[in-house]
């Protein structure tokens, strides 16, 4: 298995890509801690994973304090933090205009600042170890720009620039820093853009389909292990060949 | 060990001085091993001595070895 013992954190993984995600970290072997905001909605996720190979932690990312006691106890309760994943995410779109600077501050504050916070507090781990993975979620969308989508987009690029910053300062002591940039995923959050919509962008996919969840999950699944020991500062995307 | 000997001996290990350069007088970038590497390897040394996890702001504040010991209060270590 890839990721056997290995412990993980995934952030946001209650749904969609997160849960996606977790599920494949334990049938790799891993022990995973899953966050999500929502008090019992990890609840199946759990259930599914009887042995206690997912641990719930139910806090809010942007909250420094909650944020900071999640790491605190697996560094308690495990001495070690073998990858993160920083999936938790908002897509809020705004067409240029109409952009208000509290939805800027939103979700940045979500896509950018908690995904920097988590990874200066896992770095502070894995700093310890010399070792580590962390993968950031940026999407097509901050490679590409899409119309509607300048706050998002921005967003997701800061979190391009971030993961090839970060994957410089860290990689003398061990630990890697990648992206994935997923296209068009068929998750709750790609359908929100609105179905007339979903149609007409799932037409531009090469491969003719929309993602799976498990598709990122897989690649994530291969980020985090020591098949990709030395992959790091890369953007992976995910898309099937898709274009905006 | 007390906990004035606990953060002692991570400055002197993680910095590789001795006991005599510790005072006042010991600051960041003051000597060669406290740099940004050092810093943050001086920063792991505490958290795992008195097994807390520091806030961003108080790593960027821990400037001297006086000034750490008035952090770390903050956490609830006590120095005598």
């Amino acid at each position: 298995m890839l990721l056997q013992d290995r412990v993980c954190l995934i952030t946001g993984a209650n749904r969609g890509i997160g849960q996606a995600t977790a599920q494949r970290f334990v049938d790799e072997g891993a022990l995973v801690y899953a966050n999500a905001r929502r008090a019992g909605s990890l609840d199946a996720l759990v259930e599914k994973n009887k042995e206690g190979q997912i641990i719930p932690l139910y806090f809010d990312v942007t909250n420094t304090q909650t944020l900071k006691a999640a790491f605190l106890r697996i560094r308690k309760e495990q001495g070690r933090l073998d990858v993160l994943v920083n999936n938790a995410g908002i897509m809020k779109d705004a067409l240029i205009g109409m952009i208000s600077s509290e939805l800027v501050r939103e979700v940045f504050r979500i896509n950018v600042f908690a995904t920097l916070e988590a990874l200066q507090f896992a770095a502070g781990i894995m700093r310890r170890q010399k070792s580590g993975s962390i993968i950031n979620f940026s999407s097509i969308v901050g490679v590409e720009g899409s119309v509607g989508q300048s706050v998002y987009a921005a967003s997701k690029g800061a979190v391009i620039a971030l993961t090839r910053s970060t994957a410089k300062e860290l990689a003398p002591q061990g630990i890697r820093v990648n992206a994935v940039a997923p296209g068009f995923i068929d998750t709750a959050l790609f359908h929100s853009i609105g179905e007339m919509r979903v149609a007409s962008v799932s037409k531009d996919v090469g491969m003719g389909r929309l993602g799976t969840p498990e598709d990122v999950a897989g690649v994530c699944a291969f980020l985090a292990s020591d098949l990709a020991g030395y992959v790091t500062g890369q953007i992976i995307g995910i898309d099937g060949s898709a274009r905006l | 060990m007390t906990n004035r000997e606990k953060y002692n001996q991570a400055f002197i290990e993680t910095l590789e001085i001795t006991a005599d350069q510790l005072g006042d007088d010991l600051t960041y970038q003051s000597i060669e091993a406290w740099d940004s590497v050092g810093h943050m390897q001086l920063v792991s040394a505490l958290e795992d001595a008195f097994d807390i996890m520091m806030d961003t702001d108080d790593i960027i504040d821990l400037s001297s070895y006086p000034l750490g010991i008035e952090i770390l209060k903050k956490y609830d270590v006590e120095f005598s």
